[in-house]
């Protein structure tokens, strides 16, 4: 019952102990990880010290380093699913089907983030927190189809049924996400003239403030390679651990009928029995 | 396929016909939102003639989700799952019948509710070649993902609560193309709408022949 993640380790092996695995850590994340930490900093000092404020939006503009590059990796995540389901369902994998369920969430983690973000650069910029335009529309559209995958997902019910299900939906996400924001922008746009700020940073960026972003793309991305990988590695183990637990209880079981074979007690049923 | 599609379209409305659910349950219950839409939005404001077009398709969603989960529970009582999936029925065949019994269902429903905000909401109708190929284009489109995604959450002791969760953001793209389709009809601009119409056949295609493909697998072990 168990499966192999050789694949998935990207050849280094999982912290282990003779038990098994006991983190979901390795050489790879723990690499990724300090890279991420140093992204950070290097974004920190970049986009918050080192690059100008926006001659229009003023020091709001540095939340773009990091709204733009999460908006950009949700998607990538939600791509990654829809990818993880077309083959699971194709080939039955359980590697890609877990690459799909943990990408989702992390791109719900994302899609999260840039909506937060998106309010916060909002509120100096527009003056009020949300606006119902093609952008954000959209976006909340994401979270709340990638919320119906996860629901999917998590459903209490044996594994394949749950991956079966959840993967026609992660295979319909990337056609519904479009499908959605094509309306959502039809919808906005064919009746009002586009809106005075546009969702980015203007026309023209350059110097240190494309330097800022391009950095926050770059640590945004180490940020999800990281979370997948970490994620990845937990719902394996989770699957690892549901098989497990329903072999300790077939075995509990079976201990228990051999100990009351000698008494007088009930007879208790094991698997495998006919009854008597 | 098509004589599948027949024998369980017309097992569902006859069904239908007996137990007469959709006829005592949901249709008031479609009346009902929009009675309650007057409450919530005071008509003496002006607001619901403004809104006819987007309360009248609310409504028709949430209808379309009581007739999908109806659609659906009649399976699960008394071992009907297993009898259709052991019928010999082409699976394709079974899905595009129900796809078609729920759409006559809301089909019906859609022209009731019509008339239903002509008399509440002082709705003048008109353009009424936009207005039915909105209603036919739509109704295929609920339909079609909605029984999809019904069978995903068919069999589940969740499904009430997550069908709502999985369908209604799929269909907001009907929402959308079917609320400035009517706009455009009762404004008696309907050039505006024809384009939303479009987008909806495009939508109603895709989801049939997604179901088409996964009503297969997923009625296996449902």
């Amino acid at each position: 019952m168990t499966t192999e993640i050789a694949s998935g380790n990207q050849g280094s092996q999982a912290g282990t102990s003779d038990d098994g695995p006991t983190s979901t850590g390795s050489r790879t994340t723990r690499v990724l990880g300090i890279l991420t930490l140093i992204g950070f900093g290097l974004l920190a000092l970049y986009g918050l010290v080192i690059s100008p404020a926006d001659a229009n939006q003023g020091d709001a503009v540095r939340i773009m380093y990091v709204h733009v590059p999460s908006a950009t990796f949700a998607y990538t995540g939600c791509f990654l699913t829809t990818l993880g389901s077309a083959v699971y369902l194709w080939k039955k994998s359980q590697w890609w089907e877990l690459v799909a369920y943990a990408s989702a969430e992390i791109a719900t983690l994302f899609t999260a983030v840039t909506l937060v973000t998106g309010m916060l650069w909002g509120r100096p910029t527009w003056g009020v927190f949300w606006i119902w335009d093609a952008r954000l529309t959209s976006t909340a559209m994401l979270l709340l189809l990638l919320l119906g995958y996860l629901a999917v997902r998590r459903l209490p019910a044996e594994y394949s049924v749950r991956a079966k299900r959840a993967a026609i939906i992660g295979l319909l996400l990337v056609p519904n996400v479009i499908i959605v924001r094509q309306s959502v922008q039809w919808w906005r746009t064919l009746h009002q003239k586009p809106t005075l700020f546009s969702n980015g940073l203007g026309s023209a960026i350059s110097g240190t403030m494309l330097t800022s972003l391009f950095i926050g793309f770059v640590v945004v991305g180490l940020l999800f390679a990281w979370l997948l990988i970490h994620r990845f590695r937990l719902a394996w183990l989770e699957e690892q651990v549901a098989d497990q637990g329903l072999d300790v209880a077939i075995a509990e079981r079976r201990a228990e009928g051999v100990a009351e074979a000698g008494t007088s007690l009930p007879h208790t049923f094991t698997p495998g029995e006919a009854t008597p | 396929m098509i004589r599948d599609a027949l024998l369980v379209a017309g097992k569902d409305l006859r069904l239908e016909a007996r137990s007469r659910v959709a006829l005592n349950q949901v249709l008031p219950f479609a009346l009902l939102v929009l009675v309650l839409f007057a409450f919530a939005l005071d008509p003496d404001r002006g607001l619901l003639e403004k809104a006819t077009p987007g309360l009248y398709w609310v409504a028709v969603l949430f209808s379309g989700l009581l007739a999908l989960q109806r659609s659906f529970s009649v399976e699960a009582a008394d071992g009907n799952g297993d009898a259709l999936r052991l019928s010999g029925l082409d699976p394709a065949g079974i899905y595009l019948g129900k796809v078609l019994a729920v759409s006559v269902q809301l089909l019906v429903l859609e022209v009731l509710l019509l008339v239903g905000v002509a008399v509440l909401y002082s709705t003048h109708l008109g353009g009424w070649l936009l207005l039915a190929s909105t209603v036919v284009v739509a109704t295929a489109g609920i339909a079609a993902a909605g029984t999809l995604y019904g069978v995903v959450a068919a069999g589940l002791r969740v499904r009430e609560t997550l069908l709502p969760l999985l369908l209604l953001p799929v269909l907001a793209p009907v929402l959308i193309g079917s609320t400035r389709a009517f706009e455009a009809a009762l404004a008696g601009t309907p050039s505006e709408g024809w384009p939303w119409v479009g987008l909806m056949g495009v939508f109603a295609v895709l989801y049939v022949v997604a179901g088409v493909l996964g009503f297969g697998p997923l009625l296996e072990e449902s």
